[in-house]
């Protein structure tokens, strides 16, 4: 058999080669560009040549701290290279100008340091120990923000395709015993033990067999999956294979939304790359092994995310989820026995194979091990993505990483596992992060996502706007969703309108408790979640909104009045010019008012006014 | 090119791209998503006459083929524009006219709600609020938020995308 010991040397070189040049890297995933990250690409592409510096200009993927997106890198041999933030087209010459020709790093524009062998610098934090990063392990993320994404030679000169190597001279039950002792879980939310799944697979009979990965993450406020494709493309393919090796299956299936149009075109270079290297393809490496990955893109349909829904997809039906039993391990695509796991799982494989399954299972908890990407969103102050050991608690997330809530308000919830999960309220922050912890109080792991909300947030709102979401994605195969999403809808809609009553709780609480119980497909059994957590923690602000006619947050509109504090008020003219509906009245210099029944609520003189003289009430 | 290509002296180039396509997915299992994502991609939305071939070509019942279609959100029975222009029609922007730049809006393009011109430049649809009440009237042209218009600006504005 072959080995990959000569392609490594060589990648190895061209990396080393890379490395010992001066470098400015930007930092291109999604992220980086949607906040101008192309464009700084360009203003440093045009400095280095007009002023012919003698300098590589690199891109990597996505580091993680979207809060200081277009992020760029400066690497200076023989100095720590220095990551920046907030790099917007006329920041570049300054910098270029400072850092590459004085090698002097622009201080107050840094957010971390990478030292490297070099002495660290006075005055920027450590990567490491950095507020940001200080709590965070980074394993799956670990070549995210590092390396080049479309470069397979770095892949491979940084240990890629390694453990592949290692599982072709393995016993196929090894490979699958190795996965069960790490302790792996799936990381798509359901947490499925991941070397069970492949055990199935592999007593399963059949003459064909399939690998599929569901990349099809559908959850707003959930993007890590997208982050890995576009910034680690191999290391998703490469677990793929080893899946593949261990289950005999020798065709893989990567099934991506439509909507990552930038992971999608990765992921074919990567295998184009792979191919050509004979890494993928016919008897890899001279042994008995085959193995083809293809790409389905999808079509726009959240319930895809569903595994048996996910399977109809790519056999290009209608994405609606099949009864299980029979499960995919038996009978999945084409009616063959598949392993179906998510992009983390499988990412975190070549990890668990060449490190061992001891390391890993050294990391997290008693029944979680490892570790689990999140995607910190809402009203925090650092939004990003951060890749923490199972057991963490919510606060260290939320308050040490994230940064605590933005604008010093107060917190009030952080909703876990999107639609499908709960709202978790200030006095369960302490809970460890692991599958039991979260189920325990009512919420789920979920993919990842953890979107934080403060005190302006509206429980009922989010409640509404969880189910709305549900209900246009329901596919309708099944009655309880299809019909029950509609009706918890319409009983939150009246309650937001004010024309709630005591009772519109107890049938909500029922009908969710029917649904959770007979709906066919996950999306269906979960999602109530939101509504009953919202009810469990946040009952009395559903009774405020029923009894009070009133919304303490101040979101629902139909529960609000607009008022002018007289003493405030300077009689500016400010909010009656803002007014579309001529609604506010006033003399000049004089407290100004507002006709209750002209006004729409639109809030364009709560943002006019600059002496917080508007209240909500 | 497939066998009857040769009969249609008024085969469009997209129809022609459309048999390439299908002479590519004949034998592929599951084929029939992108068959239509190509197909889509080709004519810019999917018409019933492409539609039809498809589903004789792959051997797909029709009511197959229109169930898929009408399934997923990215795919479009009618001709939709390279700019979608979305009119704000929510209350504050109603109270300020909204109703009037929906009526210049539709006299410019030609077109009701919902309609597409038929150079294919424009979308017209209508949107019950984009959360820029402060500055209403307004609209959305893909994603460039317009605000603070008037039933003259509404041309001068669309005439800026081509």
């Amino acid at each position: 058999m072959n080995n990959l010991n000569e392609l490594r040397a060589k990648c190895k070189e061209i990396y080393e080669k890379k490395l010992s040049r001066p470098r400015v890297v930007v930092g291109l995933g999604t992220c980086g560009i949607a906040s101008g990250g192309d464009r700084v690409m360009k203003a440093i592409q045009e400095e280095v040549a007009a002023k012919g510096l003698d300098v590589d200009v690199d891109f990597t993927s996505c580091i993680g701290m979207c809060y200081a997106e277009p992020m760029v890198e400066v690497a200076i041999p023989g100095m720590p290279s220095v990551v920046y933030g907030n790099i917007f087209p006329e920041k570049v010459p300054q910098l270029l100008e400072s850092h590459v020709v004085n090698k002097k790093p622009v201080y107050e524009w840094a957010y971390i340091q990478i030292p490297g062998d070099a002495t660290p610098l006075e005055g920027i934090d450590v990567m490491e120990k950095a507020p940001y990063y200080e709590k965070q392990v980074r394993s799956v993320t670990a070549r995210l923000g590092r390396t080049n994404p479309e470069s397979i030679e770095e892949y491979i000169a940084t240990g890629g395709y390694e453990a592949f190597e290692k599982c072709l001279s393995m016993e196929r039950q090894a490979i699958i015993d190795e996965i069960k002792k790490s302790g792996l879980r799936g990381r798509g939310g359901g947490g499925f033990p991941t070397g069970n799944k492949w055990q199935f697979v592999y007593n399963a009979q059949g003459d064909k067999k399939y690998a599929v990965c569901n990349a099809d993450e559908g959850d707003p406020g959930a993007f890590m999956d997208r982050s890995i494709l576009e910034g680690d493309p191999h290391a998703v393919l490469e677990g793929m294979m080893i899946a593949g090796l261990a289950i005999g299956a020798d065709e893989g299936c990567i099934y991506c939304r439509a909507e990552y149009p930038l992971a999608i075109r990765r992921l074919n270079l990567a295998i184009a790359q792979a191919e050509k290297y004979g890494i993928l393809g016919d008897n890899i490496l001279g042994s008995n092994f085959s193995f083809r990955i293809r790409i389905k893109a999808g079509a726009g349909a959240f319930v895809c995310g569903e595994e048996t829904a996910l399977l109809n997809s790519i056999e290009g039906q209608r994405g609606m989820p099949r009864v299980r039993p029979p499960f995919p391990a038996n009978k999945g695509l084409w009616g063959k026995p598949t392993c179906l796991n998510n992009v983390e799982t499988y990412a975190n494989v070549p990890n668990i194979i060449r490190n061992g399954a001891d390391w890993f299972a050294q990391m997290g908890t008693e029944k979680s091990k490892g570790s689990k990407v999140f995607c910190l969103t809402g009203k925090i102050n650092k939004t990003g993505l951060a890749e923490v050991p199972m057991g963490i608690t919510l606060r260290e997330i939320i308050f040490n990483i994230a940064g605590g809530i933005q604008g010093g308000k107060k917190f009030k919830a952080v909703q876990s596992g999107g639609p499908s999960g709960g709202c978790i309220p200030s006095e369960h922050l302490d809970t460890p992060i692991d599958y039991e912890s979260l189920a325990a109080i009512g919420s789920i792991m979920g993919s990842g996502g953890l979107v934080v909300m403060d005190e302006t947030t509206c429980m009922v709102d989010v409640a509404k706007f969880f189910l709305n979401f549900t209900q246009l994605e329901s596919c309708g195969k099944c009655t309880p969703c299809r019909e029950g999403t509609k009706r918890m809808l319409e009983l939150l809609q009246k309650i937001c309108d004010g024309k709630g009553e005591l009772k519109d709780i107890d049938t909500l609480e029922r009908l969710a408790r029917v649904i959770k119980n007979s709906a066919l497909c996950g999306l269906g059994q979960t999602c109530p979640n939101p509504i009953l957590t919202t009810l469990r923690y946040f009952r009395s602000e559903y009774e405020a909104h029923i009894v009070d006619k009133r919304c303490p947050a101040g979101v629902c509109a139909a529960l609000l009045v607009y008022v002018i504090d007289a003493e405030k008020c300077t009689g500016c003219g400010a909010c009656l010019r803002a007014c579309p509906a001529g609604a506010i009245t006033g003399e000049k210099k004089q407290p100004h008012s507002i006709d209750v029944a002209k006004c729409i609520k639109c809030g364009a003189c709560i943002t006019k006014c600059k002496f917080d003289a508007i209240k909500k009430a | 090119m497939s066998a009857c290509a040769c009969e249609k002296v008024d085969l469009t180039k997209e129809d022609a791209a459309l048999a390439q396509l299908l002479d590519q997915y004949r034998d592929y299992k599951g084929g029939l998503i992108p068959v239509l994502q190509e197909a889509q991609n080709i004519y810019g939305y999917l018409p019933k006459e492409a539609l039809q071939k498809i589903s004789k070509e792959l051997k797909i019942p029709f009511s197959k083929v229109f169930g898929v279609v009408t399934f997923y959100a990215q795919f479009h029975l009618k001709p939709r524009g390279r700019y979608i222009a979305r009119i704000c029609l929510g209350t504050a922007c109603h109270v300020r006219g909204g109703a009037k730049i929906f009526e210049a809006a539709k006299e410019h393009l030609g077109v009701e709600a919902g309609g597409t011109t038929d150079d294919l430049r424009f979308t017209l649809e209508t949107v019950a609020c984009i959360g820029a009440c402060g500055l209403s009237p307004c609209m959305m042209i893909n994603d460039d938020t317009h605000g603070r218009l008037t039933p003259e600006a509404v041309g001068e504005i669309l005439d800026r995308y081509e």
